[in-house]
C-alpha cells in the first residue's frame, strides 16, 4: 500500500484575482511542504491551482514527469491525480462514510489504485464510522474520512489546506500523527496549507514562504 | 359517487396533467439551472419571459398560442407539415397550455434547491476524478432532488387547474379538452348542474390539497432526514 514514488514538484505559477496577484515559485522533494505565510496570503488560491479549480494566467505545475499545466497544456482537475483535503472536509452530505470514502477509488482506473477500503479504514481507523452520515461525525472523525476519501483516489500528490483549523487541541495531536504517517510510511508527496508556526515546525520536510 | 362522464373528466385532467408536468420537467431544470448558475446578457430578459405566464392574464396566455400554433403560426405549419399534428383542440394542446402555466413555479422550486447547493462540493468531487457530467449526476442532482420533486408536485397541481389559456387555445370540448376546470364552468351554464359542479368542485379541492401535503411531505422529508443524520 505504500505509495513510495519519490515525485519532485515544479510549480511556478501566477495569476490576478481582483487586484492582488497572488504569485508562487519552488520545487519540493518527497516529503511534506508546507507553504506557509499569513492569512489572506493566497495559499489556498495556489492549492486550488494545482488542483485545477483555479487556472494560473501563466506558468507551469508539473508533477514527476507529468506536466500538469503550461502554455499548452491544462489537464481537468479529474485527470491530474492530485488528492486535496479541504479546511472543512467538504464531505458529501447525501452519501454515508462508505459512499463517500469510495467515490474517488470507484472513478480512478485500477492501475492507479495503491490503496483498498480495507487498508485505509485501518490506516485512519475508521472502521466503524462507515455506515454513519457526515453530519453526524464530529470535526477530527470527518478529517480523517476527508482524507480516506483523498487516498483512495489512488493521488500522486496530497493537498492540504489546514486540516487541523476546526479541531480542538486533542484531535491535532491525532490528525498530526495521521499526516506524519502518511509522509513517513505512504511516502506520499504533500502540499501543506498553514499559517501555525508549531505546526509547520513539527511536519513540514521543507518550507516555502508565500509572503504578501 | 361519480358518474362515468366525471370519471372521464378526472381521467383527462390527470392525463393532461401528467403530460404537462412530464414533458416541463427537463425544460424548466435547463432553465432552472442557467438562471441560478450562469451570469449572461439577456438574464434578466430570460428570466422575465419565464415568470411572464405568472402574472399575464391566462386568456393572453392561450391567444398567443392560438396565434403560434394555429394552423397558420410559425409552430403549428412547422408541427403540421413534418409530423402531420395539431395541437389545436386536442388535448395534447391542453397539456401545452399547461406546461406553460406551470412552467414558472416549475422553474421557482427548483432554481431555490439548486442555489442551494454548495458548489465547492462538485470541486471535491472534481479532484476524486469525477469528470463535470459525472459530478453532475452525483452530486448537483441529488442535491437537487428536493425542489425537482416539490415542482414536479406543484406543477402537477397547478395544471389540473388551468382554465384561461385552456378554454382560449384549445376551446371547451367534452371529451378531448374538458378538464375539471372547464367542467366546473360548463355545468354552471346548464341548470340543474349544481350537483355536479359541487362534487367536482370538491374533487379539485381534494386533489390540490393532496399535492401541496405531497410537495411539503417530500421537502420534510429529503430535509428531515438530513436533519436526523445530524443526530
Amino acid at each position: 500500500m505504500a505509495k513510495g514514488s519519490a515525485v519532485a514538484i515544479d510549480i511556478d505559477i501566477s495569476r490576478r484575482l481582483g487586484d492582488r496577484v497572488i504569485a508562487a515559485r519552488f520545487t519540493a522533494g518527497p516529503g511534506l511542504t508546507a507553504l506557509f505565510g499569513p492569512s489572506g496570503a493566497g495559499k489556498t488560491s495556489i492549492l486550488g491551482m494545482v488542483a485545477g479549480l483555479l487556472r494560473p494566467d501563466r506558468g507551469h505545475i508539473r508533477i514527476g514527469d507529468r506536466t500538469l499545466f503550461d502554455s499548452a497544456t491544462d489537464l481537468p482537475p479529474e485527470a491530474r491525480r492530485v488528492g486535496y483535503v479541504f479546511q472543512d472536509g467538504r464531505l458529501f452530505p447525501h452519501r454515508r462514510v462508505r459512499a463517500n470514502l469510495v467515490y474517488g477509488l470507484d472513478l480512478a482506473p485500477p492501475a492507479n489504485r495503491w490503496m483498498s477500503l480495507d487498508e485505509a479504514t485501518r490506516f485512519l481507523g475508521i472502521d466503524h464510522l462507515l455506515d454513519r452520515w457526515p453530519q453526524s461525525l464530529s470535526g477530527g472523525e470527518a478529517q480523517r474520512v476527508a482524507i480516506g476519501r483523498a487516498l483512495l483516489a489512488g493521488p500522486e500528490i496530497l493537498l492540504m489546506d489546514e486540516p487541523l483549523s476546526s479541531l480542538d487541541a486533542a484531535r491535532r495531536g491525532d490528525i498530526m500523527a495521521v499526516i506524519e504517517r502518511i509522509r513517513d510510511e505512504l511516502k506520499l508527496p504533500i502540499l501543506y496549507v498553514s499559517h501555525d508556526r508549531a505546526e509547520v515546525d513539527r511536519l513540514a520536510t521543507q518550507v516555502v514562504e508565500i509572503g504578501e | 359517487m361519480l358518474s362515468a362522464e366525471e370519471w372521464g373528466i378526472v381521467a383527462l385532467s390527470l392525463k393532461v396533467g401528467g403530460l404537462a408536468v412530464l414533458a416541463t420537467l427537463p425544460v424548466a431544470f435547463g432553465l432552472a439551472w442557467v438562471l441560478a448558475r450562469y451570469r449572461f446578457p439577456g438574464r434578466v430578459i430570460l428570466d422575465g419571459l419565464v415568470h411572464l405566464p405568472l402574472v399575464l392574464p391566462p386568456v393572453v396566455t392561450g391567444w398567443l398560442l392560438l396565434i403560434a400554433f394555429g394552423p397558420l403560426g410559425p409552430a403549428g405549419r412547422w408541427l403540421e407539415s413534418w409530423f402531420g399534428a395539431t395541437l389545436m383542440f386536442r388535448w395534447t394542446g391542453a397539456a401545452l397550455a399547461a406546461a406553460i402555466m406551470a412552467l414558472p413555479l416549475m422553474v421557482r422550486a427548483m432554481r431555490l434547491s439548486i442555489e442551494g447547493i454548495d458548489r465547492r462540493l462538485e470541486g471535491a468531487a472534481r479532484t476524486l476524478g469525477a469528470g463535470r457530467w459525472h459530478a453532475f449526476r452525483t452530486i448537483s442532482l441529488p442535491l437537487a432532488l428536493p425542489g425537482i420533486l416539490a415542482a414536479l408536485v406543484l406543477g402537477f397541481a397547478r395544471s389540473i387547474g388551468e382554465f384561461g389559456a385552456t378554454i382560449t387555445f384549445v376551446s371547451n370540448i367534452p371529451g378531448e379538452t374538458r378538464t375539471l376546470p372547464l367542467a366546473i364552468y360548463s355545468a354552471l351554464q346548464v341548470p340543474g348542474g349544481e350537483a355536479m359542479v359541487t362534487r367536482l368542485a370538491l374533487l379539485s379541492v381534494l386533489l390540490s390539497l393532496g399535492a401541496l401535503i405531497l410537495s411539503e411531505w417530500l421537502v420534510r422529508r429529503t430535509h428531515g432526514e438530513r436533519q436526523r443524520r445530524g443526530d
